[in-house]
């Protein structure tokens, strides 16, 4: 087993992490920025080293500080979190290569998947059905406007390296395309280092529906149920829960042995995610693998009992997974949902000071945050500054805690998102489960909210 | 607002009109544009791309 743990990343994720740790014995050590030198991920460690200034290329995003930091306090294990390095194949390789246990998958199964436009032919090849689109990365913007004129408008103009709503626009017409066309591969080169560019069909509103997986180093593997994590917005995720209110059984097998096929197709060890788009007609079309913990991964744990953290360090030690499929059971429902620093209506970043921090208490309610009373949000880093994760027997009495969840949460010195949560989670779209991926517009197009009258 | 300048849009001498956006910031990984608050010709341009303004720094003079 790992004895001791260095975290490369910050906020919510680390003190997750580390809580996992303490809870297993495992020795922790956190890195920082000098714009996090006070942060409670800092403060919680056995240890802390700093990494560098605030800008990510200069600290999180730095190699050979991070695998300095190892070296100097001997921690025998990494682990990348989501974001920065996670999903680096040099960063997991560079581990391996200083002799320390990266806690995620092997940096050729990171890699077959880092490329959508290569992780969508692998799939193709599997019989796994993939989002209509361009077989290969375009080579010209005129082949861009032939492929999009055979998929049709809308299509997705997608960078092939992206991730976290980066480098996707949705384009209805040859001049929309042409401009994302060059706006988007200068993105993805800036952002990624990669600007190739692929097409997909709009396939639009729909469901983004996800399986998790979960495999040890001897082959054997699971998947975790499904999270449904269609309210989103900008192409990021404000609101998921698990299971979903629209897969069956029938459905749920289907996509799980997709995923599983997926998984196995490339080796892959430990914890991921294979993220499916489903259709009104319960289709559904493999978009992209995400080789490391997601920032949802708490609901899962709520259903499921597991702690994924502490999975990820057991599968990462070698040992194998002590159950089966058919061993798994799903206990209630689970909905997070995610706070940011921003502001609710114009849903632009609002960092600051946070002057009170009020978490609410109670049955079937955790906190993961980044942030105490006092602490200060910085323009350098995500703005999500922790989750609300609620549990309940059945989705409606998840959906009752969510709501008196959210009515009890204080975040003041700064503008927050909490407004728009508690106008999603009062909606009777959500309490029936309706939810596409167009939801958050359809909800500020309505303008006012319309509730169904419940109390919390 | 605070982050860092990722592109300025005019050139100085360049006339802009009121709501323009003259500016994109970069801030907790999102791209924000700053609009002119009046209309007028641009005299300097203070913002250089990749460098951190805080709130309340100038980013560019225009003359009405």
């Amino acid at each position: 087993m790992v004895q001791k743990l260095l975290i490369a990343n910050r906020g919510e994720i680390a003190r997750r992490i580390l809580r996992t740790c303490r809870r297993l014995g495992v020795a922790t050590v956190a890195v920082y920025s000098d714009a996090d030198a006070d942060a409670p991920h800092v403060q919680e460690a056995d240890e802390a080293v700093r990494i560098g200034p605030p800008p990510v290329v200069w600290s999180y995003l730095r190699t050979e500080a991070i695998l300095d930091a190892a070296r100097r306090t001997g921690a025998d294990a990494v682990h990348p979190g989501y974001g920065f390095l996670s999903e680096n194949p040099a960063f997991a390789k560079a581990c391996r290569d200083a002799g320390l246990v990266f806690i995620g998958p092997g940096p050729e199964a990171m890699a077959a998947m880092g490329s959508k436009v290569e992780a969508r032919r692998r799939l193709m090849a599997l019989g796994v059905p993939v989002v209509p689109g361009t077989q290969a990365a375009l080579g010209s913007l005129e082949e861009a406007w032939e492929e999009a004129e055979r998929l049709g408008y809308p299509v997705m103009v997608k960078a092939s390296a992206g991730g976290g709503g980066i480098g996707m626009q949705a384009v209805d017409g040859p001049e929309a395309l042409q401009r994302a066309f060059s706006a988007n591969a200068q993105h993805a080169q800036a952002y990624f280092g990669d600007g190739t560019l692929f097409l997909e069909k709009c396939i639009w509103p729909a469901r983004h529906i996800e399986i998790q997986v979960l495999f040890d180093e001897h082959g054997h593997g699971v998947y975790l149920w499904e999270r449904e994590c269609s309210i989103q917005r900008r192409h990021q995720k404000v609101m998921e829960e698990a299971p979903s209110p629209f897969v069956d059984d029938a459905l749920r097998r289907r996509m799980g042995e997709a995923a599983m096929s997926a998984a196995s197709a490339i080796g892959y060890v430990n914890a991921g995610t294979v993220e499916f788009l489903v259709d009104a007609a319960r289709r559904f079309y493999f978009l992209e693998m995400n080789t490391r913990l997601q920032v949802e991964h708490p609901v899962t744990e709520m259903i499921t009992g597991l702690d994924l953290v502490e999975w990820q360090l057991r599968v990462a030690s070698g040992e194998p997974l002590p159950f089966r499929q058919e061993d798994l059971r799903c206990d209630g429902h689970a909905i997070e949902c995610r706070v940011y620093a921003e502001d609710p209506e114009r849903m632009l970043p609002s960092p600051g000071t946070i002057t009170r921090l009020a978490l609410p208490e109670g049955d079937g309610i955790r906190n993961d945050v980044g942030v105490v009373s006092g602490s200060t949000v910085t323009p350098y880093y995500d703005a999500m500054i922790g989750k609300l994760i609620v549990h309940g027997r059945d989705r409606a009495e998840a959906v009752r805690r969510l709501r008196r969840a959210l009515d009890e949460y204080v975040v003041e010195g700064i503008q927050t998102n909490l407004p728009l949560l508690r106008r999603i989670a009062a909606a009777q779209a959500f309490s029936e489960g309706r939810t596409t991926t167009d939801f958050i517009a359809s909800l500020q197009k309505e303008g006012s909210t319309r509730t169904d009258g419940q109390e919390g | 607002m605070a982050g860092t300048v990722l592109q300025v849009l005019v050139k100085v001498g360049d006339s802009v009109t009121a709501g323009q956006d003259v500016v994109v910031l970069e801030s907790m990984k999102m791209e924000v544009p700053v609009a002119a608050e009046a209309a007028g010709t641009v005299r300097r341009i203070a913002a250089q791309e990749g460098v951190f303004v805080d709130e309340g720094d100038v980013l560019l003079e225009l003359e009405p």
